[in-house]
Formats: C-alpha cells, sequence, structure tokens
C-alpha cells in the first residue's frame, strides 16, 4: 500500500442526492444495514459495556485495596437478597471476575475493533459501497444485544453457592457443571452461543467483503494494513469459535442432559474442556489484538507521513501470528498434568510467536525513523501501545517457559502480563483508533489538549495499576482471590491508587467525547495532511450514507 | 423479583431441562460433601495431635509416640514478604534451577529488549520530530535489516529454549524407588493428606481462623490447621487428585503447582532441602471459598518425620535406615501399632 491515489471526484457530484438519503430514525438505526451506522452501534454498544466492566473492575479494585473483606458482604445484598452469607459474598468476587472477564473480551474489545472499526473502515479502506451481507450484519449486532442481556442477566440467578455465574470467564468443568447448579451458568453460556454466532457472522461477512470486494486495482498486496488484520481477525474467528461453542454445548448438555463428557465417571475428562476451550481461547487474544496492530500501523504511518516500513513483512507477520496462534494453546495448561514432551513443544511453539510479533514491534520504529513526526493524540496513544505491548510481549516470553510457569501460572503474574498486552495494548489501539477516525466519523475534531491529557493519565494510571501485579504474581498471589495474606497488601493498595488516576483518564476521555460531538471544530475532509494516505480521507467527514458510487480506481 | 424470575424462566424454555436437574444435581452434591466429611471427624482424631501441643498427642490413643512441636514459620521463609518485587527464595533443587532461568537468563533479557525499543523509540521521536525533520524519508524496505531483526530474536529464543527445555525434563524426572509418596486431594475447600507408604491415613487440612492463626504466630490466609508434614532430603512424589472440582496445589518456595483434576492422578516429585515452614495457596479457581483453603508443608529431619509418622499411627518402611539413634528407638514401637493398623 505504498501509495494509494485514488480518483473519484465524481462523489462530489452525486454526494447530495441520493448518497445522502438517510432513512428515518427507527429504519436508520433499528433495521440498518449501513455499515456506517451499524459501525457507529457497535461503538456505543462497546462504549456501554466498557462502562460496565471497567466499574466491576473498579469494585474488584476496591475490595482489593486492602486485605480483609470490606465491601464484598455488602454487595451481596443486592444480589442475593439481605441475608446474604459470607460465602455468597465469595461467590459474588468470582461472579464479578467471571463477568469482568466477559464483558471486557466479547462485549467490549471485539465489537469495538471488529464490529466498530471494522465496519466503519474496511468497506470504505478497500473502496466498496458497503459490506457483503448489509442485512447479516446487521443481525450480527443485534445479537450482542441478547447476549449481552443473557449475561447480566444470570447475575440474578442461582449459580451455585451464590447468585450469578462464578466460573471464571474460562468456565472450566467441572466447576460450571457439578459445580454451579442453577440457570445462572446456563444464561452464561447461552450469552457466549450467541455472542459466538454473532462474531461468526460477522466474520463470514468481512471475508467476503474483503476477498470479493475491492475496488479496481486494490490488490490484496496494497489492501492497508488495518484491512490485512481484520481479514487475519476474521479468519480466527470463523476457525476458533466453532470449537468454543462445541466446548460448552457440551458444557450444556452435561449440566442438563446427563452426558459426561467432562466428567471423569461417566468417561469424560475435565481437561478435554480445557484444550477445547484453548484452542479456541487463545486465537481469540490475537483476534482481540491483530485489528490493534492494524490500527496502530495506519496511525504510525500518517503521522511520520512515511509509508509503513517491511508492509509485506508486517501483513505476513499478522498471518503467522495467526496460524501459530492455532497451535500454542496449551500453553495456558501447563500445570495440568501434561505429559512433559507435551509441556516441551508448547514451550518451544510459544515462543515461535515472538518473532513475528518482533518483526511487527521493529517495523513500527523503522517506520517513524526517518519520518517527519507530528504528535497528535492518535500518534501517541500508539507510541504508547507500541511500548506498552512489548512489555506485556516480553513477560509472555518469560510465562512460555513450562518451567517457570510453574510457579507464575494462575498468579497475578499472568494477570499483569495479559493486562499489558489487552488493556495497554488492545485499549491503547482502540483509543488509538478512536481520536484517529473520530473526526472522520463524527465530522469534527476531538480537543487536542484533551486527548493528550487521557493519554498521560491514562498511561501513568494503568502502569500503576497493572505493573505492580508482576511483583505480587512472582512473590505468589493467586488470581481471583478476594483477599490476601498481609504481605501482598502493599502492591494492592498501589495498583487500586493506579485504578483511581486511571478512573480519572476515562473521566476525561468522556468529557472530551461528549464536549467534541457537541462543540467540536468542524473536520476536514483530512485532517491529518499528506501521511495520510488511505481512501477514507478522500471522502468527507463524516462520508456520505452511501460511498463510492463509482468505483475509486487503485493504481 | 420472583413474578419477574418466573416471568423470565417460564419464557425460555432451554432452561426447562436445567430446573428439572436442579435437584438431582443438588442430591449428588450433598452426597459428595458428605463423603469427605465423614472421613474429616475420622482424620480429627488422628490430626488433632498434629495440630495442638504435644500434651494433646498423648492424649490421643492411638499415638504412643508424641509428635514432634509444631515448628515455627520463619520470616521471609516460605511465605511472601512485603513489598517483595521478586520469586520467594527457593528451597528445592528444580526451584534453584529454575529461579536461576529467570533472574539470570529472563529477566535480563526481556528487560535489555524493553529497554532497547524504549531508548529506539525515544531517539526517534526526538530526532525525527516534524519541527527537526520536515520532509521524511521515503524508506520502506531494507532487506537486510529485515533479516536481522528476524534471526537475532531467533537466536536468543534459542539461547532461552535449551535451558528451559533442560528445566523441564529435570522438573518432570519420574520419583526415583525410594521416594517417599504422599496423596494429595482438594476438596471444596480444604486439602487431604495421605501417606500410603507409611499407612497413614487420610487427614484433613482447613484454613485456621485469623485469631487462632494469629495466637499461633502464623500469617492468616496461609496457615492451615494441619500441614503437610514431609522430611528433608528425600525424593518426595505427590499424587494429586481433586474430589470435586479442578483445585491446584501449589507450594511457590518449593517450585511446585500442580492441578489437582478430579478422576486423573497428576504426580510431581521434588526434594526439599531444609526444614521449614513452606505455605501455599489453592491456584485454580475451584469455587467461592477458592481463596480460603491454604496449603503448608512441615519439613522436617527424617528422625523427626520418622516420629511423626509413629505418633501418627503409621509404620516405618522395612529396609529404610533410621536416620538416627533417636530414630531407631522410636522406630521399635513402629511394627507394633503397624500391626494394629493392619
Amino acid at each position: 500500500m505504498t501509495s494509494i491515489t485514488a480518483d473519484h471526484h465524481g462523489d462530489h457530484v452525486h454526494e447530495h442526492h441520493d448518497a445522502d438519503h438517510k432513512p428515518a430514525f427507527f429504519q436508520r438505526w433499528f433495521m440498518s444495514t449501513n455499515h456506517k451506522d451499524i459501525g457507529t452501534l457497535y461503538l456505543i454498544f462497546a462504549i456501554i459495556a466498557g462502562i460496565i466492566g471497567g466499574a466491576i473492575s473498579g469494585l474488584m479494585r476496591a475490595e482489593l485495596a486492602q486485605p480483609g473483606i470490606q465491601y464484598l458482604q455488602t454487595w451481596a445484598q443486592f444480589s442475593d437478597g439481605p441475608d446474604a452469607t459470607l460465602d455468597q459474598a465469595y461467590h459474588l468476587w468470582n461472579v464479578l471476575i467471571t463477568a469482568h472477564g466477559l464483558i471486557m473480551v466479547f462485549f467490549m474489545v471485539m465489537p469495538a475493533m471488529i464490529g466498530g472499526f471494522g465496519n466503519w473502515f474496511v468497506p470504505i479502506m478497500i473502496g466498496a459501497p458497503d459490506m457483503a451481507f448489509p442485512r447479516m450484519n446487521n443481525i450480527s449486532f443485534w445479537l450482542l444485544i441478547p447476549a449481552f442481556a443473557l449475561l447480566l442477566g444470570s447475575t440474578f440467578f442461582p449459580g451455585g453457592t451464590g447468585n450469578g455465574a462464578g466460573t471464571g470467564w474460562t468456565v472450566y468443568a467441572p466447576l460450571s457443571t457439578s459445580g454451579s447448579a442453577g440457570p445462572a451458568v446456563d444464561m452464561a453460556i447461552l450469552s457466549l452461543h450467541i455472542a459466538g454466532a454473532s462474531s461468526i457472522l460477522g466474520a463470514i461477512n468481512f471475508i467476503t467483503t474483503i476477498l470479493n470486494m475491492r475496488a479496481p486495482g486494490m490488490t490484496l498486496h496494497k489492501m492497508p494494513l488495518f484491512v490485512w488484520s481484520v481479514l487475519v481477525t476474521a479468519f480466527l474467528l470463523l476457525l476458533a469459535l466453532p470449537v468454543l461453542a462445541a466446548a460448552i454445548t457440551m458444557l450444556l448438555t452435561d449440566r442438563n442432559f446427563g452426558t459426561t463428557f467432562y466428567d471423569a465417571a461417566g468417561g469424560g475428562d475435565p481437561e478435554l474442556y480445557q484444550h477445547l476451550f484453548w484452542f479456541f481461547g487463545h486465537p481469540e487474544v490475537y483476534i482481540m489484538i491483530l485489528p490493534g496492530f492494524g490500527i496502530v500501523s495506519q496511525i504510525v504511518s500518517t503521522f511520520s507521513r512515511k509509508p509503513v516500513f517491511g508492509y509485506l513483512g508486517m501483513a505476513y507477520a499478522m498471518v503467522a501470528i495467526g496460524v501459530v496462534g492455532f497451535v500454542v494453546w496449551a500453553h495456558h495448561m501447563f500445570t495440568t498434568g501434561m505429559s512433559v514432551n507435551v509441556k516441551m513443544y508448547f514451550t518451544a511453539a510459544t515462543m515461535v510467536i515472538a518473532v513475528p510479533t518482533g518483526i511487527k514491534i521493529f517495523s513500527w520504529i523503522a517506520t517513524i525513523w526517518g519520518g517527519s513526526i507530528s504528535f497528535k493524540t492518535p500518534m501517541v496513544w500508539s507510541l504508547g501501545f507500541i511500548f506498552l505491548f512489548t512489555v506485556g510481549g516480553v513477560t509472555g516470553v518469560v510465562l512460555a517457559n513450562g518451567g517457570v510457569d510453574d510457579v507464575l501460572h494462575d498468579t497475578y503474574y499472568v494477570v499483569a502480563h495479559f493486562h499489558y498486552v489487552l488493556s495497554l495494548g488492545a485499549v491503547f489501539g482502540l483509543f488509538a483508533g478512536f481520536y484517529y477516525w473520530f473526526p472522520k466519523m463524527s465530522g469534527r475534531m476531538y480537543n487536542e489538549f484533551l486527548g493528550h491529557l487521557h493519554f498521560w493519565v491514562f498511561f501513568a494510571g494503568v502502569n500503576i495499576l497493572f505493573f505492580p501485579m508482576h511483583f505480587l504474581g512472582l512473590s505468589g498471589m493467586p488470581r481471583r482471590y478476594p483477599d490476601y495474606p498481609e504481605a501482598f497488601a502493599y502492591w494492592n493498595k498501589v495498583a487500586s491508587h493506579g485504578y483511581e488516576i486511571m478512573a480519572v483518564g476515562m473521566l476525561i476521555f468522556f468529557v472530551n467525547l461528549i464536549w467534541s460531538l457537541a462543540a467540536g471544530k468542524k473536520a476536514e475532509g483530512n485532517p491529518w495532511g499528506e501521511g495520510a494516505t488511505t481512501l477514507e480521507w478522500t471522502l468527507t467527514s463524516p462520508p456520505p450514507f452511501h460511498q463510492f458510487e463509482t468505483l475509486p480506481v487503485i493504481d | 423479583m420472583r413474578k419477574l424470575k418466573s416471568l423470565v424462566l417460564a419464557g425460555l424454555l432451554a432452561f426447562a431441562p436445567t430446573l428439572a436437574m436442579n435437584s438431582p444435581a443438588l442430591a449428588q452434591d450433598n452426597a459428595a460433601v458428605a463423603a469427605p466429611a465423614a472421613n474429616d471427624t475420622a482424620a480429627a482424631a488422628d490430626s488433632a495431635s498434629n495440630a495442638t501441643a504435644p500434651a494433646a498427642a498423648e492424649a490421643a490413643p492411638a499415638a504412643t509416640v508424641a509428635a514432634p512441636a509444631r515448628m515455627k514459620p520463619t520470616p521471609g521463609i516460605g511465605m511472601p514478604m512485603p513489598g517483595e518485587i521478586s520469586l520467594q527464595k527457593q528451597f528445592s533443587p528444580t526451584g534453584h534451577t529454575a529461579r536461576w532461568l529467570h533472574d539470570v537468563l529472563l529477566l535480563p533479557i526481556i528487560f535489555a529488549i524493553s529497554i532497547l525499543v524504549l531508548i529506539l523509540m525515544i531517539y526517534a521521536m526526538w530526532k525525527f520530530r516534524r519541527s527537526a525533520n520536515p520532509i521524511p524519508s521515503k524508506t520502506s524496505h531494507n532487506t537486510l535489516i529485515e533479516v536481522i531483526w528476524t534471526v537475532v530474536p531467533v537466536v536468543i529464543l534459542l539461547a532461552i529454549a535449551v535451558p528451559s527445555i533442560g528445566l523441564l525434563a529435570d522438573q518432570y524426572k519420574p520419583a526415583p524407588k525410594d521416594a517417599l509418596t504422599v496423596k494429595v486431594t482438594g476438596y471444596q475447600w480444604y486439602w487431604g493428606y495421605e501417606y500410603p507408604d507409611n499407612g497413614v491415613p487420610e487427614f484433613v487440612s482447613n484454613m485456621l481462623p485469623r485469631d487462632k492463626a494469629e495466637a499461633n504466630g502464623e500469617p492468616y490466609l496461609l496457615a492451615p490447621d494441619n500441614r503437610l508434614v514431609l522430611p528433608v532430603g528425600r525424593p518426595i512424589k505427590l499424587i494429586i487428585t481433586g474430589a470435586d472440582v479442578i483445585h491446584s496445589f501449589a507450594v511457590p518456595s518449593l517450585w511446585v503447582k500442580m492441578d489437582a483434576v478430579p478422576g486423573r492422578l497428576n504426580e510431581k516429585s521434588f526434594t526439599i532441602e531444609k526444614p521449614g515452614v513452606y505455605y501455599g495457596q489453592c491456584s485454580e479457581l475451584c469455587g467461592a471459598r477458592h481463596g480460603f483453603m491454604p496449603i503448608a508443608i512441615e519439613a522436617l529431619e527424617p528422625a523427626q518425620f520418622d516420629q511423626w509418622v509413629l505418633s501418627q499411627g503409621g509404620k516405618l518402611n522395612k529396609g529404610e535406615a533410621p536416620a538416627n539413634a533417636a530414630a531407631a528407638a522410636t522406630a521399635e514401637a513402629a511394627p507394633a501399632d503397624g500391626e494394629k493398623k493392619i
């Protein structure tokens, strides 16, 4: 995609005719077939889910701020009634960790990255008028609503010791089968089923769109890296989610129809579930981060005014990450009692992923090298992404070692690692993309000062929040604990303060968002200047309701 | 709320089977709990001697030998320390190797990589800021540098992989024949320990409440009533399983973590180098009281360990040389005890 120039002055002529004819409110937002409107719905959904998921982590950090149980019993009265027992309070803790994980993965990061930015910009970037299956696109989004409602609703139904599903986002059997009586876990599983179906439909849509609807001249090797990232992600979704669906369907039948897929007493094996889950779960982490890679590539190139360094290497590094991501799943299971040979294989295979990831990190640096860098908000978020993702990546190399994992597995070290790659990686990618495309999507500029302030406060907050978790993990604090020995008090206190700082950062973001939507400066078609070479910047801001009625020609 | 619940439930056919299954599922649960509970009371008499003062042990009818006094934990050994930023001090050979791998090999490498990336970024951000470099270069390829940053990481990873694979091989070497076998069972929410080699029946280990832990001078949430007592210097083979859901038996200062999976017997072998109390916590989400089923290993000199075995009504294995004279003296009392058991 070294230099894409598009010629479609035709658009300006038609702009005020059919292209901008919008349907009435209900039809437009509830029966939408427009990729941009559906993208907007996804983004709104992700922001709401993010607020809920983030608030839950706030509850958890409040409880963990000091040793002892401070608030859980009070909160348990809301979910389990006025005479909630201590065990129900502990169960509520498990419900919180489960909800936080599932919401952030399935209802925040994925909808925002793939549903939101993917929908908005994949068709535009390849010069297509819309997605290949606009109605399927609509159902993909609307399936998320019942899925989310089921998950949130499960909190009010019995799930074993107390109300709600307290199985962890991994839903391991037999805790999720014989260990959790009551409909809460069934609801959570059904929620995953529906969200999974939504994602599979979305993936089919993206693959079809990208493979069939590229504008004349837009070869695969000229596609912007964001489109590449969504293409790889869509394949991962398509291959991984059916496995999850199979795994949790067997959970359902084990729970309700007396099968014993995961019950040793009937010839099954609890570890079968883990293998199936992580066969989905590991590609899932790349599903969450790959679109972030794509976004960061676009932004780094735009604000350095340089084409992405090693474009082909970047594209195929993502393909390699996607492929290798499917054969490393059992590094999540080093302590389950696998044979030593299996562990050796998964140790070695996991480390291989560091190579394409390294290529990406160094290529980003090489992209800014020699560039003419302007530090607009999206760029500082992207630079933050590159460094913090590196930090999260290297702790991944530590955890990849099966022998070392014996002591770090299921401790806060793991929590620190995946929050560095997700909360500081994927989320930084999301914010970078949000600021980058906000003028295009809304037609208004965000406030640059507030954007920078948001970055710095958030950057400080999440690092103070998550870095000490490495220390907690090294000294042995296990995950998913509502209370801990005195020795862990210090770093937990620090982490909770980090959350407070991060929350202030989020407040700044929402102020910026509301202010910019209401009173932001009108954005030009291309507010970023000559570095922005992808097709979305050739359109007005916001783009016409239907773009590219005459297809652009790429040379 | 009740009305709402019934409405929703009525509407969702999918849940009908769930509801139907609820009562049998609960009944099963109760049965599962009842079994270990019975065990619990039976074991309580046995283990009381271990938990309380030697005086109490003498009162226990089964024991003719007093259990060694309950060992006091040493701060900083076998437990996390306030404000600690590194791995716990290690007391097993694999622990030393693994800690070496982490501290000497991995940590410097990951620091170096992170700092290299940071320096490159800061330098480029400064040198190529728009005011200093208004005209961007057009370079977008450089095969040599791309080969370098592919090959160098491969070499670094190989340098990590070789000792790492070696460590795995070491850690999971099967235990030698003379290893002491102990069966560890995870329950919701306590641990059970059984010594098949010595005929010590299963006893259970529950978390001490705050006042008792503090009275004992032990860390609350880490201290259980009955400890897993093991000898120093002798290979130990733990056979680990779960009774209800998956738990994980973990002791960070011995570099031990192994899941307790229902229907599986996982094996973990290690050797403890020094007498002491080594704490750990359940490390796989296992339900409401997941955070409240701690583990403590009390490592004793072999002679004292033998004494403990006898105090529990166990027998010493034939062919096992008594560690010293004191042990030999107590060992004489052993056969009678052992026969009684059989």
